[in-house]
């Protein structure tokens, strides 16, 4: 027999879906099915009972191959490659709750780490932005119930926030919308014809690291000023016609992601579009949001956001807190070889980072704490598997509106297994008898 | 638990009513208790020193999205301010919005244990209890805020009382929530629109109910609950010139309503930082101070409590669940400025303010704040509070209690200003002699904020059978002494008990303590009705599920509740 588990939260993206259904055994130690979940989503879910899982950490032999190792063993590596180094690094945090986020942080403290999280090759430029110029934002729900304006700009939510269309943006039914998306406009401002630019009303096919100066000129257009007749490869109607949609909107929503964030311009490309957020105030309503893309990158920012005062590239090693982006970023650090030790949990820079900066994981004492095998585990001395955050153990995590939601669990882990949390609970015992504190 | 004996004092106690007499305190398992009582205790020599209780703080923002919002987009404000990791105390920055460890060791320092976060946005309750949960050695609890709740504005657009008292419990218990707290009623909900609602008869849009409406029937809902604490509010149209009127006609909405508690407050409307809402003027030129007319109401009217919220002239952080003033401020200062709408509840905004002496507008702020509180004729119901972060950082109550014992403190900040005579004559500070005792600091510090809150019978106090929180100073009031000397002593309190334990020694933080989360479940009869629109808002409107929203015990790891019955 089996039942079912209601209201699971999905730890997969930053849409942080709450609604996902989960058919588990009677005994709660398989997951047979997943329903609301998107295709990306069940996977994650699904994944958690394959066969072929690692269950036990493993160390790198000297011929390359893997040897068994305990859980004791792989606390006590750990322990001592973070004591042992002058200026560790401690990288990921994004798909682990706010828990082991706690702990980890504690322990950067304790050892003189640098803590960085994967914002650091995704929305650190957002960050830095609202630094420099705030941010007018809100909840998902207020796009829901209010928002008749969707904009989205560098970014493909059809495909990597798969329900954030139908939950909170262009489809729902909300309070004062009604008509659903019938009464809504949407404009997405993307080089390249994706899905998403499919359900647009205007599609900007923007020259490629041309953002920066496509915002400007919305600006320009807001105030009914001239504009040469292309702008960043759009001719100027198009741009007046798309500012005229935008300011005879009630309620404006800005949604960005990496094709701002990572492209020509980085944190000024930002800077660019909550100004433009900030001048549509002075017409009507306008908010800007991330497209935060890990599940709990949010919420990383906020527990060091409590602890330290900084969201991401918080350098610990001088017994107090520091934040330089360019500087105490996880690729600048790893490349100028200015780290002795790695850490890395709940991501995978492995696959994301650029060769020059993975190698230099490779070369150093290095543990990986991750339930899946990444690149990164490949390239790692240790890896230690845990247990699945938001599906075999709970915990806080935050959406992309930074709401915080209680990730749930709905089945247990294989037996033995530890979570991110218990593991760096231990790590921090075995760390503080190192130092006989 | 150890006992102590803490000797020779010269104690300041509203509670038990002594006034800097020498006595000796005694505690035991957590509580004060006869001094006969304790048969071995640990003896702190208290001799030249003085003693009071820990103290309490009705209205800070120490916690949550919009003060984490105000310590992630301020690098600025970590700059030269971090201390490192020592002894049992964590690393620690930041000065206007500090980190939440030294949230809570900077509040110990000053001899403070309990600390209310004074707006919570209800579908962030989780973030405000992780930071509440790493907060140091404090009590803590959260107001959530109600004032433009979409059920309460169409509860009471009907005056259905019942039923807004029945959705005002079942939202405490389901964000572990302390007390009703209202927010620019109205403003807020029709700031999702880019508007506000500038007086109390202002009509919400599409609501169609008015400011005066929302906030009569919180009051009567509050009352109807008999919950510890009165409705907490901040009025419409803050931080404008001439909005005294707005604040004179938000509080006679609480005449003729009497207290129905059995908490032992006297009041039904607490308002907050009425600093901010005692302007003249109708213009920045001639912006003037109208603290007078504002007092002489509080003083004749005994079922109102009011905190200061004191300018203190420092560079800081503004935060508040009123958004259109921030977006409105951000206009004036042209600074950074962060926003977030929270969806069928509330709204938020942030912007850094620099309170500079040497703008006459600033300087006329600070004198009202003082004004308030030396006009007050009970210290009992009149607050010490710089509506943290926003008229300045708490880590200055210190630099108030100087200004409001000593009028040659405050000659000597009046005469540093730039634009002095306009100050002068918009003012009435430097025409008023008060100097208030220490007696006087204890009713605005201690035990009138305890028994504001419903919270006389644990703090607030140093007789028997109360926590023993308690703060013995440095300060010798019997000596002659120069200002600052004020202002150095309760600064930095030379030992700090909370629950009975010692948490500071000789200036020095020993113990991370005991902290607690309080928080109010309120009992009422089954209400269907309330329960199928909560149900059904949250299927239509919200974007989490209802069984989503609670939040569990996992993030109060050490509660406190206090148990309301509401079914008679």
């Amino acid at each position: 027999m089996s039942r079912t588990v209601t209201d699971v939260i999905c730890p997969f993206c930053g849409t942080l879906c709450d609604d996902i259904e989960v058919v588990v055994s009677d005994d709660g130690r398989k997951l047979h099915e997943v329903y609301n979940a998107c295709a990306i989503g069940a996977e994650k879910f699904l994944h958690s009972q394959a066969k072929d899982r690692i269950t036990r950490p493993r160390m790198r032999q000297d011929d390359g191959s893997w040897k068994e190792i305990t859980y004791d063993e792989a606390i006590d590596y750990t322990a001592r490659i973070l004591v042992n180094a002058k200026k560790p690094l401690m990288y990921g945090w994004s798909s682990t709750n706010c828990e082991a986020q706690a702990i980890g942080s504690e322990i950067g403290e304790v050892v003189g780490a640098v803590v960085d999280n994967t914002a650091t090759v995704c929305h650190g430029t957002s960050l830095i932005a609202v630094q420099d110029i705030g941010i007018p934002s809100c909840t998902l729900g207020e796009v829901k119930n209010r928002a008749d304006r969707i904009l989205f700009w560098g970014c493909n939510p059809a495909h990597a926030h798969p329900r954030h269309m139908s939950r909170y943006s262009i489809f729902p039914r909300g309070f004062f919308t009604g008509k659903g998306h019938t009464a809504r406009k949407v404009i997405v401002v993307d080089p390249r014809p994706t899905d998403t630019a499919n359900v647009a009303d205007i599609h900007l096919q923007v020259e490629q690291g041309r953002d920066y100066e496509l915002f400007d000129a919305f600006r320009v257009a807001f105030k009914g000023e001239q504009l040469p007749d292309f702008v960043a490869g759009i001719p100027k109607e198009k741009i007046y016609e798309a500012a005229e949609m935008l300011k005879s909107g009630r309620f404006v929503i800005i949604f960005f992601g990496m094709g701002v964030t990572q492209s020509l311009g980085k944190n000024h490309n930002i800077d660019a579009a909550i100004a433009v957020t900030r001048d549509l105030n002075e017409y009507t309503k306008a908010a800007i949001m991330p497209m935060r893309g890990h599940y709990n990158v949010t919420g990383s920012g906020q527990v060091w956001g409590w602890l330290f005062g900084f969201p991401y590239a918080v350098d610990l090693s001088r017994g107090f807190a520091r934040y330089n982006p360019g500087e105490t970023t996880a690729n600048d650090l790893l490349r100028r070889d200015e780290v002795d030790a790695v850490l890395v949990i709940a991501s995978d820079p492995g696959a994301h980072f650029p060769f020059s900066s993975v190698r230099k994981i490779y070369e150093l004492p290095s543990v990986a704490i991750d339930p899946h095998e990444t690149p990164t585990t490949e390239v790692c001395k240790v890896h230690v598997p845990v247990a699945f955050v938001g599906v075999e153990v709970g915990g806080c995590a935050y959406r992309m509106d930074n709401v915080p939601i209680e990730t749930r669990k709905v089945v247990e882990p294989p037996d033995g297994m530890m979570t991110d949390e218990e593991f760096l609970r231990r790590v921090l015992e075995r760390i503080k008898e190192l130092q006989g504190v | 638990m150890a006992e102590y004996l803490i000797k020779n004092g010269f104690v300041f106690d509203p509670v038990i009513g002594i006034r800097g007499d020498i006595a000796d305190i005694a505690i035991k398992d957590g509580k004060f208790v006869e001094t006969s009582e304790v048969k071995d205790p640990k003896v702190i020599d208290a001799a030249g020193k003085t003693v009071m209780a820990g103290g309490v703080d009705v209205h800070a923002h120490v916690a949550g999205p919009k003060v984490n919002v105000g310590r992630n987009f301020r690098p600025e404000d970590k700059l030269f301010t971090y201390k490192p990791r020592s002894g049992v105390e964590r690393m620690q920055g930041g000065f206007s919005v500090p980190t939440t460890i030294r949230t809570g060791y900077n509040y110990a320092r000053m001899g403070y244990t309990t600390v209310m976060e004074a707006a919570m946005p209800p579908l962030y309750a989780r973030h405000t209890h992780e930071e509440i949960r790493d907060t140091p050695i404090l009590d803590q609890g959260a107001y959530p805020v109600f004032g433009n709740n979409w059920f309460v504005l169409e509860y009471l657009r009907n005056d259905e009382i019942e039923n807004t008292a029945a959705y005002v419990a079942w939202l405490l218990r389901a964000t572990k929530g302390y007390a009703v707290k209202v927010v620019n009623p109205g403003g807020t909900e029709a700031w999702g629109w880019g508007l506000n609602c500038e007086n109390i008869h202002d009509p919400v849009p599409y609501f169609n109910i008015t400011p005066a409406q929302i906030v009569k029937g919180l009051i009567e809902a509050n009352e109807y609950l008999g919950l510890p604490h009165s409705m907490h509010i901040h009025a419409n149209n803050l931080g404008n010139p001439g909005n005294y009127t707005t604040t004179l006609d938000t509080f006679r909405l609480s005449e003729g309503i009497r207290p129905r508690s059995k908490f032992g407050r006297d009041q039904v409307m607490h308002h907050t930082h009425v600093q901010f809402h005692s302007y003249g003027g109708d213009s920045w030129a001639n912006f003037e101070s109208k603290a007078p007319e504002i007092i002489d109401y509080v003083n004749s009217h005994d079922n109102i409590t009011i905190d200061l919220g004191a300018v203190t002239l420092d560079e800081t952080t503004t935060m508040t669940a009123d958004g259109p003033f921030e977006h409105h401020l951000t206009e004036l200062n042209h600074l950074k400025w962060a926003n977030t709408d929270v969806e069928l509840e509330t709204g938020s905004g942030v912007v850094p303010y620099i309170y500079s002496p040497s703008i006459k507008v600033c300087a006329i702020q600070w004198c009202i704040g003082l004004e308030l509180a030396l006009l007050a004729k009970d210290p009992m119901r009149v607050f010490l509070s710089t509506d943290h972060p926003n008229a300045g950082p708490f880590t200055r109550y210190p630099r108030i209690m100087k200004w409001l014992m000593s009028e040659e403190a405050r000659n000597q900040q009046i005469d540093s200003f730039k634009y002095r005579d306009k100050v002068i004559d918009a003012t009435n500070l430097a025409g008023i002699d008060r100097e208030l005792d220490l007696y006087e600091i204890a009713q605005m510090t201690r035990a009138g904020p305890a028994k504001a809150l419903g919270l006389s019978q644990i703090y607030g106090g140093l007789a028997p059978g109360l926590d023993a929180d308690v703060a013995v100073y440095d300060f010798n009031p019997n000596e002659p002494y120069a200002p600052d000397d004020i202002e150095t002593a309760f600064s930095s309190a030379e030992h700090l008990f909370k629950t009975g334990v010692q948490v500071i020694r000789d200036h020095e933080i020993v113990s991370n303590g005991n902290k607690r989360t309080l928080w109010v479940n309120a009992k009422v009869n089954e209400n269907p009705q309330v329960m199928r629109d909560v149900r059904e808002k949250f299927l239509r409107y919200y974007t989490v599920t209802l069984n989503n929203y609670e939040v569990s015990g996992h993030y109060l790891p050490n509660p406190y509740v206090i148990e309301v019955d509401a079914t008679q």
